[in-house]
């Protein structure tokens, strides 16, 4: 990390911004929020200064309605917790001792304090100053002295002069100390005031050269004190005196820095008028003429409430019409202002007799269309598109009372879109993203959540006159269940489309499962992007019908295709069997060095965080490339990075403040494969207990085998093992989320528990073979090597492609106990709760390999049924998509 | 005040200007070799709590095995060891009821170190050093721990100050050469121990130079209250430490990126003891003393430190490895900085005059 450069400022010097907005006495907003008790907002003050290029933020609490010492560090310790905030070093401004020193006991990096003066005499100043060594602090220097400020030149290098030689006496570091030799008003018709802005001047020069190594600061705002109320004309004072000041030697100051013109870009007539005042020329005119002054506050008279031109754009908009300040807080997805600014739009719209719904209707859903607009061209990415999504839900979330006060007249959105989580399945973070992207485009969704029965989906899509049902899953027995609702659909004959979208669904089981059991539109949704889309056309009047009949002819074509061809050729489970794989079990691994079951009731998250594999984070948001690489993708990298930040700036919290356990517990059991089934060695269980695995039943090329997960167990005893990992605690802080109506923070905490979880499992497997099993101790694998799994062993999960069968995870749960151990429970549909979780089973035979069962035949569905101790058509079920 | 010249600081820096010195290693993986009970822990003392795991509180009740494991460091080659003192503040006594011993562990501790330095410098005659090691206590002055209100605080300045101060006088009565304010993971606390240091070597009239060490907690190169490796070293430059750096959290290879930057921006001298690797799955540390050492030996190519030690998973085999390796070493050189104003947020921020 290289130190933050001083920027260039004006005149192109080295020059510190110093943010002086969260200061009481010079912000009257800033004042108000303090009074009010309103930190939250004084906070977000504090952030816009550095986003607006303070480099350093003073704050000062001196009020007299104030507790000073409870304001400061109430303030310091919240802007503490705010990294965007607190990467800027403080400067703690009051003029009372003992609240800069309550600051100094808050302030972590090292500050300024300002300031200290010889006002009560040398000894007073020699302690304060040593306090501020003590505390570790550069410090302002005001040139104050036992009789009074200094005003002229002579006065100010004087007193400087003497508090340095005071403060390098007792060792104090010359570089710490910052003189400020007061910036007085001029052009106050007072003769006398007319050379204060050269005084301050001259007097910096001069301190300099006798000074070596300080710094010079001062308040801008004096200087134009006799103009307050003209923005303009102190605008350009303030640029005009930096423009001189600066070549003298200030290299700081107290100003706002998104308040300050360009030199060269004030109008001549109003530069020359304050380059006169400023510089004290033609203050001596003859009779009949007018001063300096007197031409400055002529020509003010004329910029007298004009409101400023060249505002910075961060800024600016803040002072657009409500429309578009809505709309620029929907597209940059900032929800500070919203709730006042619905406010404004509401009230704005009432006084005419409008209704609140047309706050919804017209200025939000603008603004989000043009959302809409970005993200379908490719201009915004799904991280941005949520966070705008949650200012909408905030804007919709505070006009929500006043519509249901006339209820009378509801919303007519572009649709009605009822979604939910099929029975059996808990995996929303795919369904929540559409529902936001769809939202993003003007629909209402209806988000009936998780483990849905197909009952409460069809009554709530009547209750609401819905438009179309939408239904996600993750694990392979939901598309059975989504056959259900579509069959169901069917027997109520309705005729609304049904949308079908989730990791495992894809087209062709839509095609050959769902479309034939329902008569009503069926489309497959492959991703989020495409949900507006689909949505668009099914709800349209002109298009409806068209899409309509292309899907159904598509997918009848993919039926058509399927029952055509015979598909690859499928051997016979006995040749099958024949060609099973023959590892050589010479190289079968050891026992177990810890036989027997291992809980680990709280895994380090720190740890756990350190070996994620961030490559499916990026694609959960539909981030496509890989990690890190994806940060710096042309295309998606900005978007990439800052979801990446929030998602680190999350992990950070997470780890801290332990929201998340990560459980688990594993198992290591003798064993011996017996035809397609590994029988387990165990006491207890009579008969003995098997796992019954699938093989390959696919013709393969000559040399290839037809796999089976029991070929890498030994006929003539071996060793299998099980595990489970969950991570737990995510409900209240999810809570918390959907009660701010923050879809970003509430998808962003499920990826990364997502990601938590798998990394459980990896640094779990790593443990396994290093230590419990202990086949591989010497394994010494980085984080990249782990994710590209160049070890020893696998461990395959019930519902993957190598275990397709999802029924298989009782079993492994009751040997591992994994309710006690982990906190594990199944549905009914065998999805695991919590939510982010993987189980599964332990090969350690190094020729142990991942492989896809895919299709198999009706003899090896009928021989696992007989296996499995089930009927035929519950183990259908169980392999549907492993099935013709 | 009058504080009198400290020899061993003059010592020190003069070894440090030849060659690169020792630090010791990890006590925790020393002292789990030895299977202690509960009973062990608590030798006769009459306390309320399981005192298992209470490592320090051994100084009292096992000085035998501590000792030991100083003079293993020292043999191994160690120029300094630092006491078994990591939890001695009342603060972090008080999870085993022990917040009365406070005192007591911590004059033994040092007593205990001492004696063991003076019978090694006995033995070949070089000079031997013992530092006081002040954990972070197990409280932050930068962070609440209640996520709804980021304004909270366990612990206030003051509070913290005179629980470190308490541990300083003890360290100091004990008869430590140094005071080590190690693991930082929050910059505000370690300051508020660095005053407290600074204010007990005052009031002992002896010199104590401070020694102040960083720790990084995430990949991020930050430590637990945000700061980057130099913002902490601003944040702290005032007590004047004696040496500068990191420990803990990482191992050798990791930790490199950071003391490069340290290298750099610092003007005193750089100690710096990594842990031996990251730790496996429970927690245990494997990396092989070779291991250790010959990453070191990729710090001192670099010219990137002063002294080098272990922290965690290391033990008396490691710092003889390390001392090998670093036998022929030349340390860095000192750099002189430019009187430029440095300041400090999460971020250095620098200002030319």
């Amino acid at each position: 990390m290289t130190d933050t450069t001083t920027s260039t400022r004006p005149a192109g010097s080295m020059f510190v911004n110093i943010g002086e907005r969260t200061n009481v006495t010079g912000s009257a907003a800033f004042k108000k929020l303090i009074l009010a008790g309103d930190y939250a907002k004084a906070v977000e003050v504090a952030r816009q200064q550095v986003e607006n290029g303070a480099q350093v933020i003073d704050v000062n609490m001196d009020e007299g309605l104030l507790d000073a010492v409870v304001a400061m560090t109430t303030f310091l310790k919240l802007i503490a917790a705010e990294p965007d905030i607190a990467r800027v070093p403080v400067m703690i401004d009051s003029s009372k001792w003992h609240v800069i020193e309550e600051g100094l006991k808050c302030v972590s990096g090292k500050p300024i304090v300002n300031s200290i003066s010889m006002k009560e005499g040398e000894e007073q100043f020699l302690e304060h100053a040593r306090k501020c060594m003590a505390y570790g602090a550069a410090v302002v220097v005001m040139a104050f002295d036992e009789t009074g400020q200094a005003d002229t030149r002579d006065r100010k290098v004087e007193i400087c002069e003497r508090a340095y030689k005071l403060l390098t006496g007792i060792g104090f570091p010359p570089e710490d100390i910052i003189f400020d030799p007061n910036v007085f008003a001029v052009a106050t018709g007072i003769e006398e005031h007319n050379n204060y802005g050269v005084d301050f001047i001259e007097a910096v020069k001069e301190i300099r050269l006798r000074c070596p190594h300080v710094h010079f600061s001062g308040g801008l705002s004096n200087l134009s004190f006799s103009f307050r109320g003209n923005e303009p004309v102190r605008r350009a004072m303030h640029s005009v005196f930096l423009y001189h000041a600066i070549p003298a030697g200030l290299d700081m100051a107290i100003v706002n820095a998104g308040q300050l013109d360009i030199y060269d870009q004030i109008d001549p007539v109003l530069r020359e008028a304050c380059e006169d005042v400023i510089l004290n020329r033609n203050q001596d005119v003859p009779e009949g003429e007018l001063t300096a002054t007197e031409k400055l506050i002529e020509i003010a008279e004329s910029y007298k409430g004009k409101s400023a031109e060249t505002e910075k754009a961060a800024e600016e908009w803040r002072g657009w019409d409500v429309v578009r300040r809505i709309e620029h807080a929907l597209v940059k997805g900032i929800d500070t202002y919203v709730v006042d600014d619905t406010e404004e739009a509401r009230a704005e719209i009432s006084a005419r007799g409008g209704k609140p719904i047309e706050v919804i209707e017209g200025p939000l859903m603008d603004g989000m269309n043009t959302v809409g607009d970005l993200f379908g061209s490719g201009k915004m990415f799904l991280p941005q598109v949520v966070k705008s999504a949650r200012v909408m839900k905030k804007a919709v979330a505070y006009l929500f009372p006043f519509i249901e006060a006339e209820k009378d007249q509801g919303a007519k959105a572009k649709g009605r879109i009822i979604m939910a989580t099929v029975k059996g399945d808990v995996h929303d973070i795919g369904k929540n993203i559409v529902g936001v992207v769809l939202q993003c485009n003007g629909y209402e969704v209806i988000d009936l959540g998780v483990m849905v029965p197909w009952s409460t989906i069809l009554q709530a899509a009547n209750e609401n006159e819905a438009d179309i049902i939408g239904l996600s899953g993750l694990i392979t027995p939901s598309l059975d269940e989504m056959v259900t609702v579509a069959e169901e659909m069917q027997r109520a004959d309705m005729k609304i489309p049904l949308l079908i979208g989730g990791a495992t669904t894809s087209k062709v089981h839509t095609a050959l499962r769902i479309d034939v059991a329902y008569e009503g539109p069926v489309v497959h949704v492959l991703d989020a992007s495409r949900a507006v889309g689909v949505a668009s056309q099914l709800l349209s009047d002109t298009q409806a019908e068209g899409f309509v009949t292309t899907t159904a002819d598509e997918y009848e074509h993919i039926r058509d295709v399927r029952a055509g061809k015979e598909g690859s050729i499928l051997l016979n489970l006995t040749d099958a069997r024949d060609n099973a794989f023959k590892p050589d079990m010479r190289d079968k691994a050891p026992p177990p060095a810890q036989p027997g079951v291992h809980v680990f009731e709280e895994w380090d998250l720190a740890d756990l965080r350190a070996t994620f594999d961030w490559t499916p984070f990026f694609r959960a948001w539909e981030l496509a490339g890989v990690f890190p690489a994806i940060l710096d993708d042309e295309v998606v990298g900005e978007s990439a990075r800052s979801l990446y930040a929030d998602a680190q700036a999350m992990l950070d919290q997470i780890v801290a403040e332990k929201w998340l356990t990560a459980k688990a517990v594993c198992g290591f059991w003798p064993c011996a494969r017996v035809g397609d089934d590994v029988v387990l060695h165990i006491e207890g269980p009579q008969p003995p207990l098997h796992l019954p695995f699938l093989r390959q039943q696919i013709r393969k090329s000559r040399d290839r085998a037809n796999f089976s997960l029991a070929d890498f167990i030994d006929h003539d005893g071996d060793w299998i093992g099980g595990f489970a990992v969950g991570i737990h605690g995510i409900e209240p802080h999810l809570e918390r989320f959907r009660a701010n109506h923050d879809d970003y923070n509430d998808i962003l905490l499920k990826a990364l528990a997502d990601r938590f979880a798998e990394a459980m499992a990896e640094r779990l497997h790593q443990h396994v073979r290093t230590e419990l099993w202990g086949y591989a101790p010497g394994e010494q694998l980085s984080n990249e090597a782990l994710i590209k799994e160049q070890y020893r062993g696998i461990r395959p999960a019930p519902g993957y492609p190598a275990c397709p069968d999802h029924s298989l995870k009782p079993i492994l749960f009751d040997l591992l106990k994994a309710e006690e151990n982990a906190g594990l429970v199944l549905t009914e549909s065998y999805a695991m709760l919590p939510t982010a979780a993987v189980s599964g089973f332990y090969f350690a035979h190094p020729e142990s390999q991942y492989f896809g069962v895919a299709r198999i035949g009706q003899d090896q569905l009928e021989d696992y049924a007989t296996r499995r101790g089930v009927d035929l058509k519950t183990a259908e079920r169980w392999l549907r998509p492993n099935l013709d | 005040m009058t504080v009198h010249a400290n020899s061993a600081e003059a010592d020190f820096r003069k070894a440090a200007a030849s060659r690169v010195l020792v630090f010791d290693g990890g006590y925790g993986t020393s002292i789990q070799k030895f299977k202690l009970e509960e009973a062990d822990y608590r030798g006769s003392l009459d306390l309320p709590m399981d005192q298992k795991g209470n490592n320090d509180l051994l100084c009292l009740t096992r000085p035998d095995i501590i000792k030991g494991i100083h003079t293993a460091y020292f043999d191994a080659g160690a120029d300094m060891v630092e006491t078994n003192t990591f939890s001695s503040t009342k603060i972090a006594m008080a999870d085993y009821g022990c917040e009365h011993l406070v005192w007591d562990i911590n004059v033994a501790a040092a007593k205990i170190a001492r004696e063991a330095a003076e019978e090694a410098q006995a033995k070949d005659g070089r000079r031997r050093f013992v530092a006081g090691s002040i954990g972070p206590t197990n409280k932050t002055l930068s962070l609440s721990p209640d996520v709804n209100d980021p304004g909270f605080r366990e612990v206030d300045y003051d509070g913290l100050k005179a629980e470190y101060r308490e541990q300083c006088d003890a360290l100091i009565a004990g008869g430590v050469d140094f005071l080590l304010i190690e693991t930082c993971f929050d910059t505000l606390n370690a300051k508020a121990a660095g005053m407290a240091a600074r204010e007990a070597e005052a009031a002992s009239g002896r010199e104590v130079p401070l020694m102040a060490s960083f720790t990084i907690t995430d990949m991020s190169g930050r430590n637990l209250s945000g700061h980057t490796i130099t913002a902490f070293w601003y944040a702290l430059r005032h007590l004047k430490p004696l040496t500068i750096g990191a420990n803990c959290a990482f191992g050798a290879d990791l930790m490199r990126p950071y003391l490069t930057e340290l290298a750099k921006t610092s003007d005193t001298l750089i100690l710096a003891y990594p842990n031996a690797g990251l730790p496996n799955e429970l927690g245990q540390y494997d990396e092989l003393p070779a291991k250790t050492a010959q990453l070191i030996g990729e710090w001192i190519d670099g010219g990137l430190v002063n002294a080098v030690g272990g922290c965690c998973g290391t033990t008396p085999e490691h710092i003889a490895a390390i001392a090998k390796a670093v036998a022929e070493a030349k340390p860095r050189v000192v750099p002189v900085l430019e009187p430029v104003t440095r300041l400090a947020g999460l971020e250095p921020f620098t200002m030319a005059a």
